[in-house]
């Protein structure tokens, strides 16, 4: 029977220090790695008779802007299937220099993700076959999900923050709110 | 032999547009012919449904039974920009989608109209964000809005019956006007 702590016993006995640490939440497992290790990690977790993570059900990343040095946090969303069981592998990015190894290679769908991951946080996934946007126009000069961007569409010009409860005071007729 | 037992019923609920003013005569009628041409265009204008999310599912109640979009003349919705007179962008549209609408829109012959239905589509509604183009009006210009999140079938009707005011009235002229060139070269379309 798999369980995270013998997959975490796994890791740390084969990568030791490189393992950083380790969360449970939800019943599942997120381990911290060493973000030049991700593809010997993936690749370990993948041949291992034992673990077999061959699936990778999700590719993300996070962005923390207050840790200063690992802002972006790429997370591998592992699946072994035959046993039913998930865990979480998470590589913390300096936002200045956000490089970590394509995992194209070992999983086809992390072609895409990575493509996504890209696009949204400005992950650059060294060795992917074709790093460029595809969710959002080409145009685009930014990476949107990065905190420091406001959600709301910064070029309009007709918004009137009075009507959005910014500033301002409404007015109705006799009394004001 | 004529066999005519049967009692000839006539649908008398079936209403036949008034004629233009016009001068009549024995034999003759004289009116204008933009008027003419006017009650033509109005009485069959031929949709083109852009529906990107649920106002397009509202359209689909329009266009059925109930409803019933075919009593205003625009039986035949089509698919295809090259035979339609009538753009109806219906939902939200994404930046990413606004190059294929004004693609779309630049393949419409003239005359041609465009209704903005629903609040994405008249102004990104609630989605005020990076991906979503706010109102299409800044892609191509558009004709009338209808207000809704989504818009009741009614609401769509009363857009389509405003586009017929301003298909009825319009002059025959407008389409070479210098406003009217000026209007497209405002939005990059010659």
């Amino acid at each position: 029977m798999l369980n995270s702590k013998f997959v975490l016993d796994k890791l740390i006995e084969k990568f030791g220090e490189s393992v950083f640490g380790y969360e449970e939440q939800f019943d599942m497992m997120a381990i911290y790695g060493d973000k030049e290790l991700n593809l010997k990690m993936l690749q370990f977790l993948y041949d291992d008779e034992d673990l077999a993570f061959r699936f990778m059900t999700d590719l993300t990343a996070i962005h923390y802007p207050n840790n200063k040095g690992e802002e972006l946090v790429v997370t591998y969303l592992l699946y072994n299937m035959p046993k039913n069981f998930h865990i979480r592998l998470k590589f913390a990015l300096d936002i200045n220099k956000p490089d970590i190894y394509t995992a194209s290679k070992l999983h086809a769908t992390a072609n895409w993700l990575e493509r996504e991951c890209y696009d949204f946080y400005g992950v650059n996934f060294v060795g992917h076959p074709n790093l460029i946007r595809v969710m959002n126009v080409d145009e685009m000069d930014y990476f949107p999900m990065r905190k420091e961007f406001p959600l709301e569409d910064q070029t309009r010009t007709d918004k009137d923050d009075e009507m959005f409860g910014r500033g301002g005071h409404f007015n109705f007729g006799k009394f004001s709110v | 032999m004529i066999h005519n037992k049967r009692p000839v019923t006539h649908n008398t609920n079936v209403k036949i547009v008034d004629m233009p003013e016009g001068v009549q005569g024995e034999g003759f009628m004289a009116m204008q012919f933009s008027k003419v041409i006017g009650l033509a265009r109005k009485n069959s204008i031929w949709p083109l449904p852009f529906a990107t999310s649920c106002c397009g599912i509202e359209f689909m109640a329009t266009m059925g039974s109930t409803y019933d979009l075919s009593r205003f003349g625009s039986e035949r919705l089509a698919f295809t920009p090259r035979q339609c007179d009538l753009l109806m962008v219906m939902g939200t549209i994404s930046k990413k989608m606004a190059p294929v609408l004004r693609q779309v829109y630049i393949q419409m012959a003239e005359p041609r109209w465009v209704v903005a239905v629903g609040a994405c589509a008249s102004s990104g509604g609630i989605f005020d964000t990076y991906s979503v183009l706010q109102g299409i009006d800044q892609v191509i210009p558009v004709d009338v809005y209808v207000p809704g999140c989504p818009p009741r079938p009614e609401a769509i009707i009363d857009g389509i019956m405003r586009v017929q005011d301003l298909v009825e009235n319009e002059s025959l002229r407008r389409r070479s006007s210098p406003e009217y060139v000026e209007l497209l070269k405002s939005y990059g379309i010659s």
